[in-house]
């Protein structure tokens, strides 16, 4: 049976690795994930886990490591924040194109400079292309069940693809919070045996890695990883699926909370989702037709389901807690792009937010709501692209 | 040689069997094949050595020729042989496309 116990995020990514007890991990530390492996390294120690633990000297050498191992058919796993994940960069396509299914917790930090240690979604924003599935968790709770899920999503029949579990640095990393835990045995039966799909390591089969690819393959191997990815999604419901029914726990590709009726909407990912619904809660009081849609699933992006949460919606605020400098936030890009071909459009204006750790608090969130609002008033749209809580000369 | 389409390929680009670099053909960058004249070899199996492609057909101690599905047309083969004898030279590919 789940037990309930008070915990900080690092602690229960490390735990719930601890209870997924993977082959082989790579640990690098960097704040705020360097607690994970932290934790994580004394349950090797302790003999908790039967992982060989690789301690490297870069994060560009933990993700090759990671890719190695699991290429040679081990269960795989890793974490890291910010510039370790900049640094990784180069590995990550190589991982995703060689079908390498590596869960990685990505606990979101801001990209120096100048540097910072808290929370923004710089680091795994800029990875976004690279061919890994993303899910996001609004809180530690969402975390412990994505990375569950995601040990299960990344191996299915025809995904074969790395995911990276986001949760926000420090808010959520740092943040005890009680947290329902499942069985060891429980995850365990839900993760499954790990099967390796072409290992190095079956000399009856051998195979090889990383072969050059020229003008007249790299294509088809590319659109072989789209293809994988954006089939993904049924898989991930169907592990989303498959978790409910084991724990009751529901997930889906996004999560729309109070969408039904509303007129005006927040789009959010990560913890800012939590700190909406709690301002949506605050306006339906005062007959506010308000809603929060967390996207859960960013990679692949759920356009279509994206399109049908946001159809009756009048006006809509895309956070994005990191900018594509020279453009706007990569979320509020691809939700726009998705509601191109809505049948009606709703008014989309995009906030950049919370860089750097800045707090997002219920009065920000409240005059965005305020401002959704006085747009459908005045019958047209406020400016696009706005920096909130930005000082600056007006 | 056809090429294969995005579902006939091994996934992230795998290599499924061994020693298969055989198949890969690179004749296909050839712009001037070499040409035995066999009545003035001396059977002295020195193209056969410097060939960069190893790709001197040797029978019975004898060349033969060379396999065209893997000679790039660099001419070693024609430069090496021995100055006195000369008996291959380099002749243009169209040539032979007719």
């Amino acid at each position: 049976m789940a037990k309930r116990e008070s915990m900080t995020g690092n602690q229960v990514v490390a735990e719930c690795m601890r209870q997924i007890n993977p082959d082989v991990v790579a640990a690098y530390p960097i704040t705020p994930s360097t607690e994970v492996m932290q934790i994580f390294a004394q349950s090797v120690a302790d003999g908790l886990v039967d992982t060989e633990l690789v301690t490297v000297e870069s994060e560009h050498s933990a993700m090759s490591a990671c890719i190695g191992a699991s290429a040679a058919g081990g269960r795989v796993m890793t974490a890291t924040s910010a510039c370790g994940l900049a640094l990784m960069w180069e590995l990550l396509p190589v991982a995703s194109a060689l079908r390498l299914p590596i869960v990685m917790t990505v606990v979101n930090r801001a990209l120096s400079a100048p540097i910072n240690i808290h929370c923004d979604h710089s680091d795994s924003m800029g990875c976004r292309d690279a061919g890994w599935i993303q899910l996001y968790s609004e809180n530690a709770q969402e975390a412990y069940h994505n990375i569950i899920q995601a040990a299960k999503i990344c191996n299915r029949e025809g995904v074969w693809l790395p995911v990276m579990v986001c949760v926000d640095g420090f808010i959520i990393s740092h943040s005890i919070e009680s947290v329902e835990m499942l069985e060891d045995d429980e995850v365990q039966r839900f993760v499954g045996e790990f099967k390796p799909r072409k290992p190095l390591l079956d000399v009856d089969n051998p195979v090889t890695y990383g072969a050059l690819d020229l003008q007249d393959y790299y294509m088809e191997h590319k659109k072989q990883v789209d293809d994988a990815i954006q089939s993904s999604k049924s898989e991930i419901l169907k592990v989303a699926e498959e978790f409910k029914k084991e724990f009751g726990y529901e997930y889906g590709l996004i999560d729309s909370y109070m969408m039904e009726d509303a007129e005006v909407a927040i789009v959010a990912l990560n913890s800012t989702a939590g700190t909406s619904k709690y301002v949506v809660n605050m306006l339906r009081q005062e007959g506010i037709k308000a809603g929060v849609l967390k996207i859960r699933v960013f990679r692949p992006f759920p356009a279509d389901e994206i399109r049908e949460a946001l159809k009756n919606v009048k006006a809509v605020a895309v956070l994005d807690r990191s900018s594509s400098y020279g453009t706007a936030g990569p979320l509020f890009l691809d939700i726009r792009s998705a509601m191109y071909e809505a049948d009606s459009k709703p008014f989309i204006t995009n906030y950049i937010y919370g860089l750097g750790g800045r707090d997002i608090g219920i009065d920000e969130l409240r005059s965005i709501y305020e401002g959704l609002i006085s747009s459908i008033k005045e019958g047209k749209p406020a400016r696009t692209y706005n920096w909130i809580g930005v000082r600056e000369k007006v | 040689m056809t090429l294969k389409n995005k579902e006939e390929l091994p996934l992230g680009g795998l290599i499924e069997e061994a020693g298969n670099a055989a198949e890969y053909e690179t004749g296909g960058w050839r712009t001037f094949r070499p040409v035995w004249d066999f009545e003035k070899c001396i059977q002295c199996l020195t193209c056969w050595i410097y060939c960069p492609d190893s790709c001197i057909i040797v029978e019975d101690e004898k060349v033969k020729g060379a396999d065209l599905r893997f000679c790039k047309g660099c001419g070693v083969c024609a430069n090496e042989c021995p100055p006195k004898i000369r008996a291959i030279t380099m002749e243009e590919e169209v040539k032979f496309k007719k």
